[in-house]
């Protein structure tokens, strides 16, 4: 014990240094992730601003009470989750397409498709809306004016009918992101032995039996820890995606509201602080599980991929 | 041995990849092509790839009666991309050595410390407040620079990783018994053997704070005139009033500039907020896709 303690000691007087050197991160994340995290008891109490935090009044469950009698709750767990599912089933089938593709090109062609495709990833939320709008302004965009004409039909309002957005935000989403999944699934591909490929066509497999029997079965490790690590974030959307590229519009929300959102308005436009911190609340401690859930799973498949 | 099956395969890749490239930048080319129509045309014929009017006015127009807003606008985020890069380098540098450091007592801890705030987050609103009532950043270049982006505890893990399996702690522990201070040691040997990995989170944290445009969303209230390029370009959306509001005078004054082509002008502007990432793009790219590669074997 003693010399435990003595070894402590030592340990600490070499190390003081160190200390220092790590005090602006581990205080940068004390005021970022920490010093906020007492205030999560605004959501059991009747918030005024005047009293701050601590100083209103507590009424226990009330809020989320009141948040769960409406609908919006529904809808925007409805449609954080189904969109987030979507977008895994479909980023993830088009990106190991695309890498599959990439994988067997041979060339110099190939590196450039890779660095198109990837450039949507480096472009800020903002002006992706930019874009889509070009495509489905009521006025002027693109679809309205050039290409539902020419296939004989009537212009569309994009931006009042909620029915569209689904397919829409899932294109955009895809857009901007395939590009970037496509890297991981390519990495591994790339990781495969090729010899195994050399004995498979000696045995007379075709290329499709190639991809189907050898590629596909090797790319199931990383497809599912990519999935379970998706499906931790699940209850967790892409704010700027369901904020900006439907520019805001009320009668999309059905369509478009999401956890993250529903919280943004919430708090900064209808001042509504009860209902969007017991909205923040719910998304924390759901969040929260399914982050443990997730990372426990992948442990167990791979332990070397954990967070932690 | 090329056989015609290869022929065949390759031929359909490239063809599918050609598609797939087109799709990836299709809507960057309209927008270009859409800021340098005329504006009576595009607003009779719509956004198009030819328009049968060209005309360069709208980029006229910003740079002769709006230069100042807009050159602030992307000084602000050149500022703004270069100190929180800065910043966020020497914060998380520092901080992923520490936690490499094997000898270090409660280094368990402190790790798990950074780590737990992966997992939670208090949200949205207890965030704003406590940098709103307690930090007072609303309204300051603190609210575009401290929120969130300034360091995350991902990047210290994969930092971490990358000094642990690439440089050996026997080499920093001679360093230590031939006098060399922790300082040190992180400075001449661990920055310089890192490089790779450095260059990767300044590549990507550097995109972030150029990106971003929640923090001036959220915390720029009244200060409009602290408003990033992509801030600007969300204001714009809504109305082109947001770039004409410090120079109402000078557009009079112009000339001939007096009509606002309101629909191309926002098209010009979202151009000129990509078109630094396109330059740089090309300079990045392979690194850009190593990095990929390197965080995704941790998420």
């Amino acid at each position: 014990m003693a010399a435990k303690r003595k070894k402590l000691a030592a340990n600490l007087k070499r190390y003081w240094t160190v200390y220092v050197l790590m005090l602006p991160g581990l205080a940068y994340l004390f005021i970022n992730n920490y010093m906020p995290l007492p205030g999560i008891v605004v959501a059991f109490k009747k918030y005024n601003a005047k009293l701050g935090i601590f100083g209103s009044e507590w009424i226990g469950f009330q809020n989320f009470k009141y948040l769960f009698l409406t609908s919006d709750a529904w809808i925007i767990t409805r449609n954080t989750i189904l969109y987030n599912a979507v977008f895994i089933v479909v980023n993830t089938v088009f990106a190991i397409i695309v890498a599959i593709i990439l994988s067997e090109l041979y060339g110099k062609m190939k590196k450039a498709y890779q660095s198109v495709i990837l450039l949507p990833n480096l472009i800020s939320t903002v002006i992706v809306g930019y874009l889509v709008y070009a495509f489905l302004s009521n006025g002027s965009g693109f679809l309205n004016n050039s290409i539902l004409p020419m296939m004989g039909k009537e212009p569309i309002s994009w931006y009042s009918e909620a029915k569209y957005w689904p397919v829409i935000l899932v294109i955009v989403n895809a857009w901007k992101s395939v590009g970037y999944s496509c890297i991981l699934f390519l990495a591994t591909i790339l990781g495969i032995d090729r010899s195994i490929y050399e004995s498979a066509k000696i045995s007379g497999a075709t290329k499709l039996q190639q991809i189907w029997y050898l590629t596909i079965p090797l790319l199931k490790s990383t497809v599912v820890m990519l999935t379970l690590m998706a499906i931790g974030r699940i209850f967790y959307s892409d704010f700027g995606l369901f904020y900006q590229i439907p520019m805001n519009q009320g009668p999309l929300y059905s369509t478009t509201n999401t956890i993250d959102t529903y919280v943004y308005r919430g708090l900064l436009q209808l001042g509504n602080i009860s209902m969007s911190s017991a909205a923040g609340v719910y998304q924390s401690l759901v969040g929260f599980v399914l982050v443990l859930g997730a990372n426990t799973l992948v442990r167990f498949v791979d332990r070397d991929s954990a967070l932690i | 041995m090329i056989t015609t099956e290869d022929k065949v395969y390759q031929a359909i890749g490239n063809a599918v990849m050609i598609l797939l490239s087109l799709a990836a930048i299709i809507p960057i080319i309209l927008m270009v092509t859409s800021s340098f129509t005329d504006n009576n045309t595009l607003i009779q014929n719509g956004y198009s790839f030819f328009p049968k009017k060209w005309s360069a006015y709208a980029y006229e127009w910003i740079f002769l009666s709006n230069r100042d807003t807009v050159l602030k606008a992307y000084g602000i985020s050149a500022i703004l991309t270069a100190v929180g890069t800065i910043l966020s380098l020497i914060i998380t540098t520092t901080l992923a050595y520490g936690i490499s450091r094997q000898g270090l007592p409660f280094r368990g801890a402190i790790t798990f410390y950074i780590f737990f705030t992966m997992l939670f987050n208090g949200g949205l609103v207890p965030t704003y407040m406590n940098y709103t009532n307690v930090f007072h950043v609303k309204d300051t270049f603190f609210g575009l620079l401290v929120p969130g982006l300034l360091m995350n505890a991902f990047n210290v893990l994969l930092m971490k990783s990358y000094f642990v399996s690439s440089i050996p702690g026997e080499i920093l522990d001679a360093a230590y018994i031939d006098g060399a201070g922790e300082f040190a040691v992180l400075r001449k040997i661990t920055v310089p053997m890192a490089k790779p990995i450095i260059a990767t989170i300044a590549m990507f944290t550097g995109i972030a704070y150029w990106n971003d445009w929640n923090n001036g969303f959220i915390y720029l209230v009244k200060r409009t005139d602290l408003y990033s390029i992509q801030n600007l370009l969300n204001r714009l959306m809504q109305s082109i009033q947001a770039l004409t509001q410090n120079t109402n005078a000078s557009i009079n004054a112009v000339e001939g500039l007096s009509q606002i082509p309101k629909e191309t002008v926002r098209m010009a502007m979202a151009a000129l907020g990509i078109l630094p990432i396109v330059i740089v793009y090309p300079f990045i790219q392979n690194n850009f896709v190593k990095g990929i590669t390197l965080g995704g074997v941790k998420g």
